[in-house]
């Protein structure tokens, strides 16, 4: 099985949501890659954006100045 | 053979449109249900046509972009889910059966009152008469944006004007116009558009969809899988899935996407100028050819790219007939699922045969056109 890590995960409430994140982060360099929703969790969207912890400052910045749509943040061993 | 239905359905793709769609077949697994790479290369594309549709119409919001199989599906989200019992609509004579009949559904299930603008004999209407039709439980202008059987085009903006001044919505019927004319959703005051896929944006049939003001409510149409929130009892509220139940035509918005490419990169403006172009040239050809008589205001460019004639008293499906057989020219007889428009035009008997231009057509492909219009009219 694969080792569980810290992450840093970005959830939404639609798909639309994520895939506007993914084209954001893939557009400016931003670490990550869309993953299904760990059950720990529960979110509107079934699939989240899941980053190396250390993205966390970069990626809150980025939210902060654009205007994507997101549900809530986590850290998370996934 | 010469294809003049264009107004029926584009037949000529953009050769990007054609190989996005076998691509699509190939590489795609479903969006919005996995993130394995087959379900996110379906969950990309499917949001980059979002994105390219609402550039294209000038919406903010890519999440207000909904898709459905085509304009008719649309309006039918659009009508069911935005009025209530005792609501008063107001539309037009130059309306498409995908309007009338779920505004008539309407009327009969929901009591939902009705007026029609009045078309005259050219098929135009009298922007003057909106304000006698208005009343206390008037709640929205539901119009085309042009007849599919004159070609000829509302003006939006004055329509637009006069439902904001009332505090009305107003909702666009743009499956002529899409791609052919300019339309801007913000600008033009259009609070719901609904567009089809298949005819001036070249791309695959069994697309389409509404383009949705920020703010405007429609009620869940149909209600199912959505691939989010699945233990919800209810379809999930945000836009677009609230109206999207079910698997999306993602083979068909992919060949979607690669025509907006098209469209985008060519620009409306130059596609609007080349079909009028084509249009006035074969208007010209037979506008003087005695027993010839043609329908709509082709006074102004402001139109679609559609000339619709009777040939003397000959049947429109046997002329329409003769085209196909003999000259090997796709028209379209009868009554275009226009019936107050022919009613108006005084052609529900005869009806007309319809000639539609593409952006694919040919000077060569006109004059034929003219020359068989000749000959018959002997």
């Amino acid at each position: 099985m694969r080792k569980k890590e810290l992450r840093f995960i970005v959830t939404f409430h639609t798909t639309t949501s994520a895939m506007a994140m993914e084209k954001y982060c893939l557009a400016n360099g931003i670490p990550g890659r869309l993953i299904p929703v760990p059950r720990e969790i529960s979110a509107g969207c079934g699939m989240c954006w899941s980053a190396p912890p250390d993205a966390r400052p970069e990626i809150e910045a980025a939210l902060a100045g654009q205007s994507l749509d997101v549900q809530q943040l986590y850290e998370l061993v996934v | 053979m010469i294809y003049l239905d264009n107004a029926a359905t584009t037949l000529h793709k953009p050769q990007q449109v054609i190989d996005a769609v076998v691509n699509a077949m190939q590489s795609m697994g479903n969006s919005s249900r996995g993130t394995h790479a087959q379900s996110l290369t379906a969950a990309r594309c499917v949001y980059e046509t979002r994105c390219k549709t609402a550039r294209l119409f000038g919406c903010p919001r890519p999440d207000h972009v909904v898709f459905t199989s085509n304009s008719t599906e649309a309006l039918n989200i659009a009508l069911s889910g935005l009025f209530t019992r005792g609501d008063h609509i107001i539309s037009t004579d130059l309306e498409h059966n995908s309007v009338l009949r779920p505004l008539y559904r309407l009327r009969t299930e929901h009591d939902v009152r009705l007026d029609f603008l009045p078309a005259d004999g050219n098929g135009c209407i009298d922007y003057a008469d909106l304000t006698p039709l208005l009343r206390k439980e008037t709640r929205a202008i539901v119009c085309t944006h042009a007849s599919n059987l004159t070609g000829n085009m509302l003006d939006l903006e004055k329509i637009s004007a006069f439902a904001r001044a009332n505090g009305l919505l107003l909702v666009v019927d743009a499956s002529q116009t899409a791609g052919c004319v300019p339309i801007d959703i913000e600008r033009m005051g259009i609070d719901v558009l609904c567009f089809t896929g298949h005819k001036g944006l070249m791309g695959p049939q069994g697309t389409g969809g509404l383009c949705i003001r920020e703010g405007v409510e429609i009620q869940a149409f149909k209600v199912g899988g959505s691939g989010v929130q699945s233990y919800l009892t209810t379809q999930p509220s945000e836009y677009p899935t609230r109206l999207e139940a079910g698997t999306l035509n993602g083979h068909g918005l992919a060949g979607l996407s690669a025509a907006l490419d098209f469209i985008l990169e060519t620009g409306v403006e130059e596609i609007h100028n080349k079909e009028i172009a084509l249009m006035r040239r074969f208007y010209d050809g037979v506008k003087d050819i005695c027993g010839v008589r043609i329908y709509g205001d082709l006074s102004q460019d402001a139109r679609c790219a559609i000339v619709a004639l009777n040939i003397r008293n000959y049947d429109s499906g046997t002329i329409s007939d003769i085209l196909a057989e003999d000259y090997d020219i796709a028209t379209r007889p009868g009554a275009h699922c226009a019936p107050r428009m022919h009613q108006a035009l005084g052609t529900s008997e005869t009806g007309a045969v319809r000639f539609s231009f593409s952006y694919f057509n040919t000077e060569e492909e006109i004059d034929a056109a003219i020359s068989a219009v000749k000959e018959l009219a002997e």
